[in-house]
């Protein structure tokens, strides 16, 4: 696997707006459950944002990536940040992309996962472990695609199920994959 | 407002929890937890389900259901449970191996014996293979590489084999 420079190299500085927190919403709150608009990348309430998720990430603890409808916007932006996971592998840094989706995917792996919008549970979900992913960056509003792998391609695939209004749980492995969370950040 | 366990087993066919839920539903119950499963083809349901109806009006909303014979419910009030506590750490248990009696009750006596807690257990038996699936909560400071090491003994004993692995979750 490749990554990809353009996006490697890219950093929320880029944006040259300080980014503001904002509130993480939970489900069941109806803009996790709807698909997401497009964007123009270019646009100034865009860029804001993309700066806004970026600021917001970093103040959560453990969080890896933050997708435009958690934070109460139905659109197609979200940012990830796998850098400092332990079972990451190849990884791009910080990034945001607008209206990405996945190209392609193989491999499959299950794993579970988490959410900051769905404190209460954890669930069992099968994701391809590489994937090819097209988007654009905020602010210039170049396209790029990119590979990833590993957790860096769950933590994409998670964030743009976001974008599509879809959570975890709707991804659940089984009916008795989804459980009780035990233990919070 | 009060809580009822209720179950709902035996012979399986379609629209066993269409008609016990709307039933509820009838009622003004809210289902909070419910758990359904096959288990050998037989029908097995448990609800926990809140409201103003108290445990007679229930079974008898649900005692057409039972008419025939062919479906057991139960209804009991249950008081509320307080969460466990989250200090521990989560662990899914598989063993399988050749089916013979005391499989389950060996290796949960492992678990039990330092002060772990199983949250979720799923057996099958297919043929002579026997399978078990349990999410187990070990407590603070318990050495789980010494829970291995007993599961694995146990397991060699009945001829099976025994996994212990962290139910790890990605915070994504």
């Amino acid at each position: 696997m490749t990554t990809n420079p353009r996006v490697r190299d890219w950093t929320e500085a880029e944006l040259d707006v300080p980014g503001e927190l904002r509130e993480v919403v939970r489900a069941p709150a109806p803009v996790l459950s709807t698909v997401g608009e497009r964007v123009d990348p270019t646009a100034p309430e865009v860029v804001q944002l993309a700066a806004d998720l970026v600021a917001t990430m970093r103040v959560s603890p453990g969080c890896v990536g933050l997708a435009a409808p958690q934070v109460g916007v139905g659109v197609k932006v979200f940012c990830v940040d796998v850098s400092e996971h332990p079972k990451t592998r190849e990884h791009h840094g910080t990034f945001v992309l607008c209206n990405a989706e996945v190209v392609s995917g193989s491999r499959n792996e299950k794993a579970r996962e988490g959410c900051m919008s769905v404190p209460d549970f954890t669930g069992d979900v099968k994701r391809p472990s590489r994937i090819v992913v097209r988007g654009q960056l905020p602010g210039t509003g170049e396209e790029v695609e990119l590979e990833a792998e590993a957790f860096e391609a769950r933590a994409l695939q998670h964030e743009i199920d976001h974008c599509d209004g879809l959570l975890f749980l709707d991804r659940a492995a089984g009916a008795h994959a989804v459980y009780a969370r035990k233990t919070y950040l | 407002m009060t809580l009822h366990a209720i179950t709902v087993l035996g012979h399986d066919r379609p629209g066993i929890i269409a008609e016990t839920t709307d039933r509820l539903a009838g009622l003004g119950l809210n289902l909070e937890d419910s758990t359904m499963t096959l288990l050998r083809g037989h029908f097995a349901m448990t609800l926990i389900c809140a409201g103003e109806a108290g445990d007679e009006a229930i079974e008898s909303a649900l005692a057409p259901l039972t008419a025939d014979g062919s479906l057991t419910v139960t209804v009991r009030e249950v008081p509320a449970e307080e969460a466990a506590s989250a200090d521990g750490t989560s662990w899914i248990l598989s063993v399988h191996g050749g089916d013979r009696p005391g499989i389950v009750s060996a290796v949960v006596a492992v678990i039990a014996g330092v002060g772990g807690n199983i949250t979720d257990l799923t057996t099958r038996l297919a043929g002579d293979l026997y399978l078990l699936v349990a999410e187990v909560d070990l407590p603070a400071g318990a050495d789980a590489s010494a829970v291995e090491r007993d599961l694995a003994t146990v397991a060699a004993d009945l001829g099976v084999g025994v996994t212990l692995r962290a139910a790890e979750t990605d915070e994504l």
